[in-house]
């Protein structure tokens, strides 16, 4: 990740880094640190190209392989291949099941990007719920209606009782 | 081939600017990643899978789970040019379009549209499934209840890819938990004139929201005109995150009309870059895009003034949309070189400025 306080290399620029460009030639490293429009101007246009968060991103991954702590996982996801490695180069995972072949590791960068692990938000009902499923989601319907009961948000309350009411039945029987 | 047919009115209702403070915000938009259990995603996906993921969305069309009206847009059977405007649109990312010119789009990749027009998905993107709903105005928890409807119907006859711990699962983690993204389009020229901009964007940063220009990452802010979202996805509800987006950019628009207020009592300079924008739109003979915006920027700070009668929001909005370079040719109904769009452009400007000069309270632009 760029250093937040570090100034463009370019003589006179005096703009912030956002770019940490290492170069390798004949074996010699060399480090740079541009802003966006002298990296441009040298021709640096790989940026990720949706929302700054990807940058921040990917910088996230790199710091991981700094911290000698970060899980490490050999195994290659059984359902679609990828290592943990190739997720890295990529930063994208391969299939739904990556995040569980890939769960230590994955869960410490999640902790580092959203500053939280554990999904507090809607309770997803499979086509094919079960008695667990159920409760789960009926109490987090129910959290949603107090909280749009409290907001006045009738529309959206009425919705709400829709939901439950389709569940009830199945957490009675 | 062109197939106008396709095209129609779609992705176009914000252009109204019926949503609230729709003179500073262009469009909320507000988006869903969402992924089929037990299928690869985009990058490691072979042909059957992309294949499988289409039929499983094809074969809720036309049901319960789906808002009436429903239609899937196979995006190999469209042409570039209606891909284009989708583009422009919004209505598909650039890995929809297709990259590269003339290069066709990943097989399997389609635009799901309801005849209701304010929410559509994206099949076979980055992730499965992009659910998206765009409105005018600052109207972030109506946009999320709208795709949060369409959320449920496909959720309850599709298995999606979901984790007890770590919620909806997405290809890249920085999507993972809700899988929502919500973004406004602003246009903060007070805010840059005053140069206080640099300020409000780092407070953006500081409470978890991002910004960047109008085409993306990378881009610069032509014509004032900023997007602002959330930056996490995972650890706190669907509402907290929208509320919170909502009261932030609500802050956002307050420190602008403020702003506004300083340039209105400063002295002639702001109501010059005014009129001179309005007068360059209104008689120029040609007119890059990039040079549009710009001028768009001043015209439409002079309305939300008070400072200029005409056009209207919405029209400003239309020819955001329609100047661009699928748009005119579609128009055209032909391709337009360079030099030719920028006449073609010029001149829609100048018809939508010259109508609603002369008859300010007509819809001329239908």
């Amino acid at each position: 990740m760029s250093e937040p306080d570090r100034i463009c290399d370019r003589p006179n620029c005096g703009n912030a880094a956002c770019v940490h460009l290492t170069q390798v030639v004949d074996n010699k490293t060399s480090t740079q640190y541009l802003c966006k429009a002298c990296a441009q101007a040298k021709g640096i246009s790989a940026l990720p190209a949706e929302g700054s968060e990807v940058v921040d991103f990917m910088a996230q991954l790199a710091e991981g392989d700094a911290e000698e702590d970060t899980p490490r996982v050999a195994e290659p996801c059984a359902r679609c291949g990828l290592t943990f490695e190739g997720f890295r180069e990529t930063g994208r995972l391969g299939c739904p099941h990556c995040y569980t072949s890939f769960e230590p590791g994955l869960r410490r960068l999640l902790g580092r990007i959203h500053g939280a692990t554990r999904h507090v938000g809607k309770v997803y009902l499979p086509p094919d719920p079960d008695a667990a499923h159920a409760d789960r989601r009926l109490d987090d319907l129910r959290r949603r209606l107090r909280r749009a009961v409290d907001s006045e948000d009738f529309e959206r309350a009425a919705v709400l009782r829709d939901r439950i009411s389709e569940i009830e039945p199945v957490e009675s029987s | 081939m062109r197939d106008p047919g396709a095209v129609r009115d779609l992705g176009l209702g914000w252009l109204d600017a019926s949503g609230p403070h729709a003179d500073i915000v262009l469009s909320t938009r507000v988006r869903l990643a969402r992924n089929l259990r037990g299928h690869r995603y985009l990058a490691r996906a072979g042909a059957a899978d992309r294949q499988a993921v289409y039929n499983r969305i094809e074969g809720i069309v036309g049901t319960p789970a789906l808002p009436g009206g429903a239609e899937l847009l196979r995006m190999e059977e469209l042409d570039v040019h209606t891909r284009r405007i989708f583009l422009e649109r919004r209505l598909i990312s650039r890995d929809l379009f297709g990259r590269g010119d003339g290069k066709a789009p990943h097989l399997g990749s389609a635009l799901l549209v309801c005849s209701a027009d304010a929410v559509s998905v994206m099949v076979n993107e980055e992730d499965h499934l992009r659910l998206q709903s765009l409105m005018s105005g600052l109207s972030a928890m109506e946009a999320w209840s709208l795709v949060d409807r369409l959320d449920e119907g496909i959720g309850r006859d599709l298995l999606l890819a979901y984790h007890h711990e770590f919620g909806f699962l997405t290809a890249c983690p920085t999507n993972a938990g809700t899988g929502l993204r919500a973004s406004a389009l602003v246009h903060l020229p007070a805010l840059v004139l005053t140069r206080e901009i640099s300020r409000v964007l780092e407070g953006l940063d500081k409470v978890g929201l991002t910004h960047r220009g109008l085409d993306g990452e990378g881009s610069d802010f032509v014509g004032n005109f900023f997007q602002i979202s959330n930056q996490t996805t995972l650890g706190k509800s669907e509402e907290d995150l929208v509320e919170h987006f909502g009261r932030t950019v609500s802050a956002v628009i307050d420190k602008e009309r403020r702003a506004r207020e300083v340039l209105r009592g400063a002295g002639p300079r702001t109501e010059d870059l005014i009129w001179r924008a309005y007068g360059l739109l209104r008689h120029a003979r040609l007119l890059a895009y990039r040079d549009l915006m710009e001028l768009l920027s001043g015209v439409r700070l002079g309305v939300s003034l008070g400072l200029l009668q005409s056009p209207r929001v919405s029209s400003l909005n239309r020819i955001m949309v329609f100047s661009q370079a699928g748009h005119l040719a579609e128009a055209a109904g032909r391709d337009l070189p360079g030099p030719e769009r920028q006449t073609h452009r010029a001149e829609y400007v100048r018809k939508v400025f010259e109508s609603e000069r002369t008859s300010p309270t007509t819809d001329t632009e239908s």
